[in-house]
């Protein structure tokens, strides 16, 4: 080869090796050639499709709870109807959502990309992943025609064990939603350890490799506790065991310290990938390199190792032992460092960096924003003797809705965003992009922010009615949260009309430096056309942005593998 | 066992996926994965060990009791099949490495023959269980238990330890468990404690779990065993022989702490 701005401009435009304009999208048709493949962009495809379903129907949930409570008592559904409505909010966002959002949806399809590889490790594993996961939303839709649950999300016991209700075929459908996650985190783990690029050692790996693997290590080792313990749930509701009934000696409590052995680790599941989006994210559209790599790379995992230490947290009413509460409430503090140091790090980045308003960095810096909130509020209920005031009031819901909506889920956007490009091969409209990120902002802030207010006065969680002093803040929060579905709604409009209408994706839209960016947008069936130029992720020195093109090129490289 | 003579498919059954530089790095790869997978079982029956330790803690005469309606002959046999198949299926990748293909059909089937014999005896356990009402939470035939005893008592090949027994009254007389219940058929006072259903709870649990897991290694083995008639294995490619018996040895080692923990308590 020649320069290496020369066969990336070869590339861009799709005439190196291939019909010009074949794609993996349009490689081959038909819907054996999707539901079967095993390549991992069209899995990822998939997964995106069926996650964002899933987004759509826990979103339908979570509008009929808040309408419900814009009034005291009856407004648009009874006692029982809501109580079926929350939970099914929570455990659709949980198991169907978030928990496989970023990793299994943009995880699968930039994470060969980023390696410069071709594939996955195991791509049937891959495609079984996406069929398991297919299998349990479908069990988890059934059990909602079938009457649906009304236990929370949590199924704790012993309410779950005695109520009517679906939860049998609920649990199930965790319990195979839980294989689809480990095949996932099996999957990059295998990869990321032995399809690295030869020069592409463990600090030369972008930082959303470094978040994918520390999520994939929680993956593997936490799901499998969960499967036991919902087995153990179904078996005390089906056979009578008696493991977590006290009427036959059982512990209800040991249920309560299964379920979050790996429902706290879940969190981390959620939130890890979220800020291996942010790091990539704030780097490109700041243009300056990543700064506290290291740092960066070592919170991932120091948070992956705390996320398994701290389960005891969610229980500190519940009757553990006081020793147990206070070391709980210690570990949990601890959590806080690795977090602080990455958002400590993001501004930093920052910092003099040449930031450009594009619609993923918008989504970024509400993520910082949002999740410094969040994270912030934690500290509140790690505090044991504020906890006991906290506990299971609104403002528990605030605290982990900042963390999750407002950070993975803002991240998740972000990443949409930022990945559209290369996925779909088109450009959208940065306005009303804008204007999407903007409404989502506000609307989430409208609706959680009011909670914090009401449960700092005292609203319990799950009510169904409540004294009017809280009226206002309900109010305020279900207005909020119609402004988010507007805003959410305007950001689908914006993806939508971009596939239609939207001007061609050059190669390198925003001027990012890993690898993905090198190949063409969308990527051929086989990822990349010529020989991978490897580089240092977050060196920006090197590229320059062409007219002709309407993306950016690389003018200089350091060293080619492939 | 003829098909074997016919055409060997080896030599086309080696290939390297399209996404690999090298075999090692694929064969490497598939390792590494299975590693995990096992990590991701021995994690699951964790919790179950957790479940264990967390009620024998609390409630040792529990176990110390109702461990005695087992029988620790039978157990002791079937880890004797186990760890007998896991020689098997070792040498049997060491066939498959080797390339001598009647030999790994002969060791694949023989490991496959052990798993039945590993189910038909514990079938034959739980049928007893069953017949007696040993079971879990509500099933638990509590009114069956003391004629069951009073029956087994003369008899001395399957009476409850003594010594147990002895060591357990001791527990029981620490704990001044005012709950336990002497029952006596004019016979051996027989410490009969409340809720043993929690044992058979967590036994059933665990030896079910685990019979799921052989079930399971026996349907791979199978596989394994078709396609070693079929001419598949030679020594460049026996990394499914390899994996299979990877997962063979993880069933049979959660056995071995099963046995001593559900059949041998002192």
């Amino acid at each position: 080869m020649n320069t290496g701005a020369a066969t990336i401009a070869d590339r861009s435009n799709g005439a190196a090796g291939r019909p010009h304009g074949e794609n993996y999208l349009n490689c081959a048709s038909g819907w054996r050639s999707w539901l079967f493949t095993l390549d991992h962009k069209r899995i990822g495809v998939m997964y995106l499709a069926a996650i964002l379903f899933s987004f759509f129907l826990g979103g339908i949930f979570a509008l009929l709870v808040r309408t419900e409570l814009i009034s005291p008592g009856h407004t648009i559904m009874d006692a029982d109807s809501y109580n079926r409505a929350f939970t099914l909010h929570g455990a659709i966002m949980t198991f169907l959502f978030i928990i496989p959002g970023i990793p299994a949806a943009l995880g699968n399809f930039v994470l060969p990309l980023l390696l410069g590889a071709k594939d996955v490790a195991l791509p049937r594993l891959n495609l079984a992943s996406f069929h398991i996961y297919a299998i349990g939303a479908v069990m988890a839709v059934a059990a909602i025609l079938l009457g649906g649950v009304d236990t929370g999300w949590t199924f704790y016991t012993p309410y779950s064990t005695t109520t009517s209700g679906q939860v049998v075929m609920v649990t199930l459908a965790v319990f195979v939603l839980g294989f689809s996650s480990i095949f996932t985190g099996i999957n990059f783990i295998v990869t990321i350890h032995k399809m690295r690029p030869a020069g592409m050692g463990w600090f030369r790996m972008p930082l959303m490799l470094w978040a994918l693997y520390a999520t994939a290590i929680i993956q593997v080792l936490a799901t499998p506790v969960l499967a036991i313990t919902v087995l153990l749930l179904v078996a005390e509701r089906v056979l009578g065991i008696g493991v977590f009934d006290p009427a036959l000696g059982g512990d209800p409590v040991l249920f309560q310290h299964f379920f979050w052995f790996y429902s706290h680790p879940a969190v981390y599941i959620m939130i890890l990938p979220a800020m291996g989006v942010i790091s990539e994210l704030i780097s490109t559209h700041s243009r300056k390199t990543i700064f506290g790599y290291r740092a960066i790379a070592y919170s991932s995992i120091a948070i992956a190792v705390f996320s398994f230490l701290v389960w005891g947290h969610h229980m500190f009413v519940s009757g553990q032992s006081p020793l147990a509460t206070v070391i709980f409430s210690a570990l949990t503090f601890s959590v806080s460092i690795p977090s602080a140091v990455k958002v400590f790090n993001w501004l930093a980045t920052m910092y003099k960096g040449a930031i450009k308003l594009e619609t993923p960095m918008v989504y970024a810096l509400s993520f910082i924003f949002l999740f410094g909130i969040g994270g912030l509020t934690g500290l509140f209920l790690a505090t044991l003797a504020t906890d006991v005031h906290l506990h299971d009031s609104y403002f528990v819901v605030a605290h982990f809705h900042y963390t999750m909506m407002g950070g993975v889920v803002i991240a998740f956007l972000a990443g949409i965003f930022h990945w559209w490009p290369k996925m779909f091969g088109r450009l959208f409209s940065q306005k009303w992009g804008n204007i999407g990120a903007v409404l989502v902002f506000a609307g989430f802030n409208l609706t959680f922010f009011s909670q914090f207010v009401m449960g700092s006065k005292g609203m319990p969680r799950r009510y169904y009615s409540y004294p009017p002093e809280f009226e206002i803040y309900h109010q305020l929060s279900t207005y909020g949260s119609y402004l988010l579905a507007v805003g959410l709604f305007v950001a689908a409009g914006v993806l939508l009309h971009s596939l239609l209408a939207g001007r061609r994706a050059p190669a390198n839209p925003w001027g990012g430096a890993t690898l993905e960016w090198q190949a063409a947008s969308p990527p051929s069936h086989h990822n990349f056309d010529g020989p991978v130029i490897l580089t240092d992720p977050y060196d920006y020195s090197g590229l320059v942005w062409d007219a002709e093109t309407q993306g950016f090129v690389r003018t200089a490289h350091e060293e080619v593998v492939r | 066992m003829a098909s074997a003579a016919a055409t060997p498919r080896y030599e086309g059954k080696h290939h390297l996926a399209h996404h690999f530089d090298t075999r090692r790095q694929q064969f490497d790869s598939h390792k590494l994965a299975m590693w995990l997978f096992l990590v991701t079982e021995v994690l699951m029956f964790g919790g179950l060990f957790c479940a264990y330790a967390i009620y024998r803690a609390s409630h040792p005469e529990i176990f110390l009791f109702a461990h005695t309606l087992l029988d620790k002959n039978l157990g002791a046999v079937n880890t004797i099949v186990l760890l007998f198949s896991s020689f098997t299926m070792a040498w049997a990748v060491r066939a498959a490495m080797l390339g001598e293909r009647r030999r790994l059909s002969a060791l694949l089937a023989i490991t496959l023959l052990c798993g039945f014999g590993f189910l038909g005896i514990k079938a034959f356990e739980y049928n007893h269980k069953w017949q007696h009402g040993f079971l879990w939470g509500q099933q638990f035939a509590y009114a069956e238990l003391p004629d069951y005893l009073a029956g087994h008592g003369a008899d001395a090949a399957t009476a409850p330890d003594s010594a147990a027994d002895a060591h357990a009254a001791a527990v029981m007389a620490e704990l001044d468990h005012a709950a336990a219940v002497t029952v006596a058929h004019g016979h051996d006072p027989a410490l009969i404690p409340r809720n043993v259903h929690i044992f058979f709870g967590i036994y059933f649990v665990m030896t079910g779990l685990h019979g799921i897991h052989v079930l399971a290694g026996m349907i791979v083995i199978g596989w394994l065993l078709r396609r070693s008639l079929r001419g598949d294995f030679g020594t460049r490619n026996y990394t499914a022989v390899d994996l299979g018996g990877l997962y063979w040895h993880l069933v049979d080692l959660i056995w071995i702490f099963l046995f001593p923990l559900l059949y041998l308590i002192h």
